[in-house]
């Protein structure tokens, strides 16, 4: 705790105090003793824009988010290196776990949705789902307590690949006109309905289905933060601030605070399956010649 | 999307923040580049080493497996192979022993045949020298019979010419005297038989 202090600036003090509430409980009586202004702080969007602890207003400014972001990839990136370090043809147990991850990936989604066409996507899929899972579920994580997906820039870039990836591999398969006559004018079709069909063909191809990905994951994630900051909050209000009967409120928003934290792992897992899921669905659309 | 509404209803509660909302979705540059960095560290350790390793590694066990499996069959062939041929041999064994039995019998059939045969020869053989040695007893017999009763009628002629045969009285003396001489040589043939 005493470095996260350290690393936010005496100004944004309250939100990070906020958001390390998250992690324990004794951290509660702590902050009562450092003897901030007393009131109810409601979540705000600032949570997702600390202040630059280096390169401020340069495009190398690096936050707390970024931070996490890079802790959670250091950490992806360790565990798997180790796994497939130590990986024997007999797996001991740490590889049989991450041996069971990868095959998560590769058998319930991409062999699930692109079948024959599995191997040449599968890298592609394994890197989305492990990386928004590693992002998301640091929302949760102790001191760490945001998710990496929550700031938009994170799921856009992985949209636009998902997006580049499947709009790319249609036309490499049908070439740009037979893609677009594949995708916009669905076969099996009377003619007469291409009018409504093809303009929302083309609003689905080219625009909702990156826009809904990245929205879908950051709303998902912010939504969460959002939850758990207002119900740690509370709990430190109520336990603070209020007198009487009040305190015991306490109790409940606490208790709320820590079936969210499991909604949360469980919203965590379930994004990164969403997304990894609709990409590959996506990318079957485009090579597949019926839909 | 009832996340992004719920969203918005808390951002709006705080509305006083310096921040505005619509920059929840509008990615500032560093967030941009921050992300490049991480997702594309991601990416290279998934497609350059871990992947490469697991598929290696999946590979090699499926290869591993079939092997062991095909391996398995092989014996088992080998096994089944093993097995006709030590059963194929003990039903030769058994002809074979079937067949040395009915040779034995055989062979001990002949055996008593030829045996039998030999010994009815020999019977055969014996009695009928047997039968020969009686017959030249016999002759010999004969021949001395007649010798010896030629002998006796000489003799008895000589006798009897001898004599006068003037009168009946004097023949049947010489023929009495003749026949008792006879029975005395057979008496002392007899005695000096004994």
């Amino acid at each position: 705790m005493p470095c996260a202090r350290t690393r936010s600036r005496p100004r944004h003090a309250d939100h990070d105090d906020r958001e390390l509430l998250l992690s324990t409980i004794a951290t509660i009586t702590q902050f009562a003793a450092s003897g901030e202004d007393g009131g109810f702080h409601p979540p705000s969007i600032s949570e997702f824009f600390p202040t630059a602890i280096f390169f401020e207003d340069t495009i190398f400014e690096f936050n707390r988010i970024m931070l996490v972001r890079v802790v959670a990839a250091v950490v992806l990136i360790w565990l798997f290196v180790l796994a497939a370090r130590r990986a024997k043809l007999v797996p001991g147990r740490g590889q049989n776990i991450a041996e069971m991850a990868l095959d998560f990936v590769r058998v319930q989604i991409a062999d699930e949705i692109l079948g024959h066409n599995a191997r040449k996507y599968l890298p592609m899929l394994t890197t989305i789902f492990f990386a928004i899972l590693a992002f998301n579920i640091t929302g949760v994580i102790p001191f760490l307590n945001i998710a990496g997906t929550s700031l938009f820039g994170l799921p856009v870039l992985l949209a636009l690949w998902v997006y580049v990836v499947y709009l790319g591999s249609g036309m490499k398969k049908f070439g740009l006109v037979g893609f677009l006559k594949v995708s916009l004018f669905p076969a099996g079709v009377p003619w007469f309905l291409y009018v409504l069909i093809t303009p929302i063909e083309i609003l689905q191809v080219f625009v909702f289905r990156p826009v809904t990905l990245a929205l879908r994951l950051t709303a998902n994630m912010i939504a969460g933060h959002l939850l758990l900051v207002l119900c740690f909050s509370a709990t430190n209000f109520f336990f603070v601030e209020a007198t009487g009967a009040l305190k015991a409120m306490g109790v409940v928003s606490l208790a709320a605070g820590f079936g969210f934290t499991l909604f949360e792992m469980l919203v965590a897992g379930l994004q990164a399956y969403v997304f990894t899921l609709l990409a590959a669905v996506y990318i079957s659309m485009s090579i597949e010649e019926e839909h | 999307m009832t996340t992004l509404t719920a969203a918005g209803a808390i951002l709006a509660a705080s509305g006083s923040e310096e921040v505005e909302g619509i920059n929840l979705f509008l990615p500032a540059g560093y967030d941009i580049l921050w992300s490049a960095v991480v997702l594309i560290a991601i990416a290279w350790m998934f497609y350059k080493l871990v992947l490469p390793k697991f598929t290696e590694i999946l590979d090699e066990r499926t290869a591993k497996i079939e092997g062991g499996l095909s391996k398995a069959a092989t014996m088992q062939a080998e096994a089944d192979a093993l097995l006709a041929e030590y059963k194929a041999q003990l039903t030769e064994a058994r002809t074979e022993a079937a067949r040395i039995r009915e040779d034995a019998r055989t062979e001990g059939a002949e055996i008593v045949a030829e045996a039998r045969g030999k010994a009815s020869e020999e019977s055969a053989r014996i009695f009928e020298t047997a039968q020969r040695q009686i017959e030249a007893e016999r002759q010999a017999a004969a021949i001395s019979l007649r010798g010896d009763v030629g002998a006796l009628a000489t003799e008895l002629a000589s006798k009897i010419v001898g004599e006068s045969l003037e009168d009946t009285a004097r023949q049947s003396r010489v023929v009495d005297r003749f026949l008792d001489d006879l029975e005395a040589s057979a008496l002392t043939t007899a005695a000096k038989g004994k």
